[in-house]
């Protein structure tokens, strides 16, 4: 039985953007009735050292997963293929910090 | 046991303390909910409400100190005050949970309701002394006011939630508005340490805050299916340091640590 059918708030998951520029990141997941709710205890749990400057829900249900099953197809085949990484390349000073 | 002190009560220490004692006794009341919140992640957000008016309360007292002009510190004034030196609001010390040690205590629906009536309340205070003369307390009002306003919108939340509820939530709601309603007048009661605060400009008298609150209160309360009672024609005396039964028991469990062992640090 889900969690709501027992009548227990949804879950939802919790993106916090550290600064302004940064992407918004997946920090943990909470209960709340709504998204409003969401939106003020993530604001009460994740974003009390100062973490935050913008926070994102997600009812949990509305995320779909890579099955766990298919990880070594999925993942695995790229392990030997360092070439993809582009740390051959000299780059000018001017742009050394990428 | 370490001696009781006594604050020379001029109207401006006077003006402070009120303030900052009902911060103080409205933290140590919500405070009691740590590890017992309804649900986990209302638990951290009254803890988080309680730290800030903490917070709020130290930065006042300290300030109070200063005014009162004996060297004492912020620690002092919470700690070695007797109930008659406290200045808080009286709603700010009724019990709130059950299981108190000293108390029949209520509903969640009682912390709701007050935490929305108290920070609308401290609200406007904060928005009123904002222009203060005393620079110090502009300041600390400026920085409480942003603390404030998330607690407003948190607790008015939460009243909306209750009485647009269910049945039995708005039931309970309306039965913490009938208790918690009486001890309202006293917000807006001036007396001579308002008088003196306007004169001097140093924050606005509470009666100058009613229309302001009502206002929001209103708002929340036709969202909520609440209707705003009659004022109550009793006035509560907490701001007058003539507390409730209540209050003894509270100084008791917050001061004893320091009462037995005077200046111990942590």
């Amino acid at each position: 039985m889900s969690s709501e059918a027992r009548g227990e708030w949804p879950l939802w998951e919790v993106f916090v953007r550290p600064k302004a520029g940064l992407d918004h990141k997946h920090c943990g997941s909470l209960h709340a009735a709504d998204s409003k709710m969401a939106i003020q205890l993530a604001r009460e749990v994740y974003t009390r050292r100062q973490e935050g400057t913008s926070v994102w829900v997600v009812r949990s249900s509305d995320v779909t997963a890579s099955d766990p099953a298919d990880k070594d197809m999925y993942f695995d085949p790229m392990e030997d293929k360092v070439y993809r990484h582009p740390s051959f390349y000299a780059l000018p000073e001017s742009v050394d910090h990428m | 046991m370490v001696e009781s002190l006594t604050i020379n009560a001029t109207p401006a220490a006077r003006y402070v303390l009120r303030l900052a004692d009902t911060c103080l006794i409205h933290a140590q009341r919500l405070a009691e909910w740590c590890g017992h919140g309804p649900v986990l992640e209302e638990d951290i957000a009254l803890t988080n409400m309680a730290l800030d008016l903490l917070g709020q309360s130290r930065a006042l007292l300290t300030h109070a100190a200063a005014l009162d002009g004996q060297g004492l510190d912020e620690d002092q004034l919470a700690f070695l005050r007797d109930e008659g030196q406290f200045f808080n609001l009286t709603l700010a010390e009724q019990p709130l949970r059950r299981s108190s040690a000293h108390a029949p205590g209520g509903d969640f629906a009682d912390t709701v309701l007050r935490n929305f009536l108290l920070a609308t309340w401290l609200k406007a205070v904060w928005q009123g002394l904002a222009t203060s003369a005393d620079l110090t307390l502009a300041a600390i009002a400026a920085k409480a006011l942003k603390e404030a306003r998330y607690h407003q919108q948190h607790a008015a939340d939460w009243v909306v939630r209750l009485g647009d509820g269910t049945d039995e939530s708005a039931r309970r709601l309306r039965a913490s508005l009938d208790s918690a309603w009486p001890y309202v007048s006293e917000f807006f009661t001036d007396d001579e340490v308002d008088n003196a605060a306007v004169a001097t400009r140093l924050g606005p008298a509470r009666g100058s805050l009613r229309e302001a609150w009502l206002a929001e209160v209103g708002a929340v309360f036709a969202d909520a299916r609440l209707s705003v009672p009659k004022w109550s024609r009793y006035i509560a005396t907490g701001t007058r340091g003539v507390h409730s039964e209540h209050m003894g028991f509270i100084l008791a469990e917050m001061q004893s640590l320091q009462r037995r062992f005077p200046g111990g640090r942590w």
